[in-house]
């Protein structure tokens, strides 16, 4: 079977997809995971995921080309920065 | 040489040679994944040797490479089961690390609790990573169980498999590996070698032998 594996190289860093381990069974790739991806200290903890228990979404509808639910063009930092002197949050110096 | 040198030399001869013997399987493993994990296991059993050797040489007023290199097979303290040349064989390569590992742990336990505080702070540490080779030969020996080259090969293996650990350990090995160790088994036990000890001696200490007394 095959287990999706997720590594984290950092306590409060996000898992993020290592690659994938066949194995033939949890133990097996517990063992071979372990080895494959954190022999050298690069994780700090791993999530093995059974490729079944993935829930899947690769079809999109956008039949009618609905643009403006996209954020392309537009700019949210000047709006941002005029709200922030509305309401005194201003940073001292500009980002 | 005393009894604490002689200790030492013997455990750190076994995880040497198992280890040297294990990586013999790096890059023709099985799967790409039990290769990379083998070779791991095999790289932590020649570290642990080596922390073993760095003890004895205190002890022996030696140096831990001399200890490992220069010694001639004879002089070897392992046990013959770690000798075998298995390289043609999963099912028995296997039967040795689940045996080994089962063997090693007994002996290891002993030592955590030994008196000899520093050699049991050393055991601690050496078990923490051997947790996961147990693992590994736990979970490999269930798959395995029932294939017939696999029981064929522990039983085989099993009388090395007793010359592994003390003689008062080997009915508590017998209990932990279900066989029986009558006292008409004949034990390969420390003390004799192999004849393929000689052969890995030789290419263990190939390019060492070639400059005698270089620093690498």
């Amino acid at each position: 079977m095959i287990f999706e594996v997720f590594r984290r190289e950092r306590k409060g860093q996000p898992f993020a997809h290592a690659g994938s381990i066949d194995a033939p069974d949890a133990s097996f790739a517990d063992a071979w995971a372990r080895e494959q991806y954190g022999r050298r200290g690069e994780s700090e903890a791993l999530w093995l995921v059974p490729r079944d228990a993935v829930h899947q979404i690769t079809e999109w509808a956008d039949e009618f080309d609905l643009k403006y639910r996209r954020v392309d063009g537009y700019s949210i930092k000047e709006r941002l920065r005029v709200a922030r002197e509305r309401a005194g949050t201003a940073p001292a110096v500009d980002r | 040489m005393n009894e604490r040198a002689r200790l030492l030399l013997s455990i750190a001869d076994d995880e040497l040679i198992v280890g040297w013997r294990d990586s013999e399987w790096t890059g023709i493993a099985p799967t790409l994944e039990e290769d990379v994990a083998f070779s791991s296991i095999a790289q932590n059993e020649i570290g642990h040797a080596r922390a073993l050797y760095e003890l004895a040489a205190k002890e022996l007023d030696s140096d831990p490479d001399a200890l490992a290199f220069d010694r001639a097979p004879d002089e070897y303290l392992c046990a013959p089961l770690v000798e075998l040349d298995l390289t043609d064989d999963w099912a028995k390569t296997i039967a040795r690390r689940h045996l080994y590992e089962l063997a090693d742990e007994l002996r290891i336990r002993a030592l955590i609790a030994s008196d000899d505080r520093e050699l049991a702070g050393l055991a601690a540490k050496i078990d923490r990573e051997e947790v996961y080779h147990r693992m590994h030969a736990q979970m490999w020996a269930a798959r395995l169980r029932d294939e017939p080259r696999f029981r064929a090969a522990v039983d085989e293996l099993w009388p090395y498999a007793l010359g592994v650990v003390a003689p008062a350990q080997r009915a508590e090995l017998a209990r932990r590996v279900g066989l029986s160790d009558d006292s008409s088994l004949t034990v390969f036990g420390r003390g004799e070698h192999t004849p393929e000890l000689a052969e890995l001696w030789n290419e263990m200490t190939e390019v060492r032998r070639s400059v005698p007394g270089a620093s690498w």
